[in-house]
């Protein structure tokens, strides 16, 4: 089976800090991962090593078949154009407007027209439910909002691998909802290979085809979520027992 | 004091390696054009209404200074060319570089910073963006590129301000005063000096990108980054101040009288 991302026995650390313990594992094509784990465990770590943001201090790191660790920066960049990030805080670039943010990577890396990029960035506004706001500035508009954008953004050049840290923090129930329904529709239309960072369960268990916990560096146990409800480990158990926001 | 000493030698080292990579990869492609124009209106042109009126008002009251001494030895007729010389020599870019550290400095620094603490540069990466590239080597151009229009705006409304002031005490007439103003000033009385901007104008952007770009911790450190920016950058400034005047009289000797 092709595997879009995979990880071998990666290490980080920080200082003194050892924040990712000889990590492995896979993600299939068009299927999605969910990482879990308690703050502080090396979540986020994780998911900037899959676009290349910080290198492992060991191990190898496959995206799409391409060892991106040791990719010079014109290669990794190509890597880069397959993936959408959608970061914690949506890291929107406040000097442009809205419509801006999600054209930047159009007006980067394709040939597109004005008009359609024009097009384009509604097209993909009205897919986060957000059209009418690209002349907004990212400052004029709410914390809910601005994920959504981001996440236009990160699906603008229609990635085959999508790449979420924390896609529901900060956001109402129904926002959260409609954005899982969005990463369903992602995966089952576009086949669209994801792994997504969250601290919120019932997320975990709606859009993931796996779930993976972290904890002490270390990916404890990784499988469906019925699978984890009978893991070996009690700190897996009492992850999947949360049915909140941990 | 040992550690002090390390550290500083330290950052002194990630400053210059800092320096080499904005020469390494401002001639590689993309060269992104749009972005330099773009930093040069927003460098530039904003930094323009605080040049004019501050060479105005240096230029006013380094005429008053001017007159109050050169009138003891009656060499009144001297004002003007005595006060293009200063202005031209040292005073405008001088004065210039450390206004622009002031304001450009600043402004890098805390914008680099917050983008750096809201994850906009990791962004940037993520989107196949050579975040150096598009933020550092940009601004460091527009630096250099615009300190010495900066400088040459600053020279001439010093010389308006001068006439200004001394217009009021002795009457004197434009055209005589602007004859004046150029009867001793050569091309190596301008040209070196306005050159030499440019050196400002990289130290100031290489050294507020450099604290701006490694940002660590949140608002505080955007802070930091900001007000450093300045510190730095106007102490480096100065400093390189002193060895480019002696390089310009070893270069151009006729610039010393």
């Amino acid at each position: 089976m092709d595997h879009p991302i995979r990880f071998e026995t990666v290490t980080k650390s920080f200082g003194s800090l050892t924040v990712l313990k000889e990590v492995t594992f896979e993600v299939p094509r068009g299927k999605v991962l969910c990482v879990l784990g308690r703050s502080g465990t090396g979540k986020s770590v994780l998911i900037k090593q899959i676009v290349g943001l910080i290198p492992p201090d060991s191990g190898r790191i496959y995206v799409q078949n391409e060892e991106i660790t040791s990719l010079p920066p014109r290669k990794l960049a190509a890597v880069r154009k397959r993936m959408g990030f959608l970061f914690q805080y949506s890291a929107l670039f406040d000097s442009i407007s809205v419509g801006e943010n999600v054209a930047f990577p159009l007006r980067r890396h394709t040939t597109l027209s004005r008009e359609e990029i024009r097009d384009k960035v509604s097209r993909k506004l009205r897919r986060v439910g957000l059209e009418g706001i690209q002349n907004k500035m990212p400052s004029e508009i709410s914390g809910g909002m601005r994920k959504r954008v981001g996440l236009a953004r990160a699906l603008a050049l229609d990635p085959p691998i999508l790449l979420a840290d924390e896609p529901s923090s900060g956001l109402d129930p129904v926002t959260s909802r409609e954005i899982d329904t969005l990463f369903l529709d992602l995966k089952h239309h576009e086949e669209t290979t994801m792994v997504i960072v969250t601290h919120h369960i019932p997320s975990a268990r709606r859009i993931g085809d796996e779930l993976a916990v972290l904890h002490e560096g270390r990916m404890l146990a990784r499988g469906s979520a019925a699978e984890l409800e009978e893991s070996e480990h009690e700190i897996v158990r009492e992850f999947m027992r949360s049915e909140g926001a941990i | 004091m040992k550690r002090r000493l390390h550290a500083l030698l330290l950052w002194a080292g990630e400053l210059a390696l800092f320096s080499l990579r904005v020469f390494r990869d401002a001639p590689r492609a993309p060269r992104e054009g749009a972005e330099i124009a773009r930093q040069i209106f927003e460098i530039g042109w904003r930094s323009l209404p605080l040049i004019l009126a501050a060479g105005f008002a240096v230029g006013a009251v380094m005429s008053m200074h001017t007159r109050a001494s050169l009138e003891r030895f009656g060499a009144e007729a001297l004002i003007p060319a005595g006060l293009a010389l200063a202005l031209f020599k040292e005073t405008g870019p001088l004065v210039t570089g450390l206004l622009f550290s002031g304001r450009v400095g600043a402004g890098i620094g805390a914008e680099l910073g917050a983008m750096r603490v809201s994850e906009q540069i990791d962004a940037l990466e993520s989107l196949a963006v050579d975040s150096f590239k598009y933020l550092v080597v940009t601004r460091v151009a527009a630096c250099v590129l615009v300190l010495p229009i900066l400088t040459t705006a600053m020279n001439f409304t010093g010389i308006i301000g001068g006439f200004v002031a001394e217009t009021v005490i002795s009457g004197m007439s434009f055209a005589l005063y602007w004859e004046r103003a150029w009867s001793l000033v050569d091309f190596t009385d301008y040209v070196p000096a306005t050159l030499k901007t440019c050196v400002f104008g990289f130290i100031v952007g290489t050294v507020a990108s450099y604290l701006g770009y490694n940002t660590k911790g949140g608002a505080e450190g955007v802070g930091q980054a900001s007000t450093r920016s300045v510190v730095l950058s106007s102490i480096l400034l100065i400093v390189t101040n002193v060895v480019l005047v002696k390089a310009i009289f070893f270069l151009f000797p006729s610039a010393q009288g």
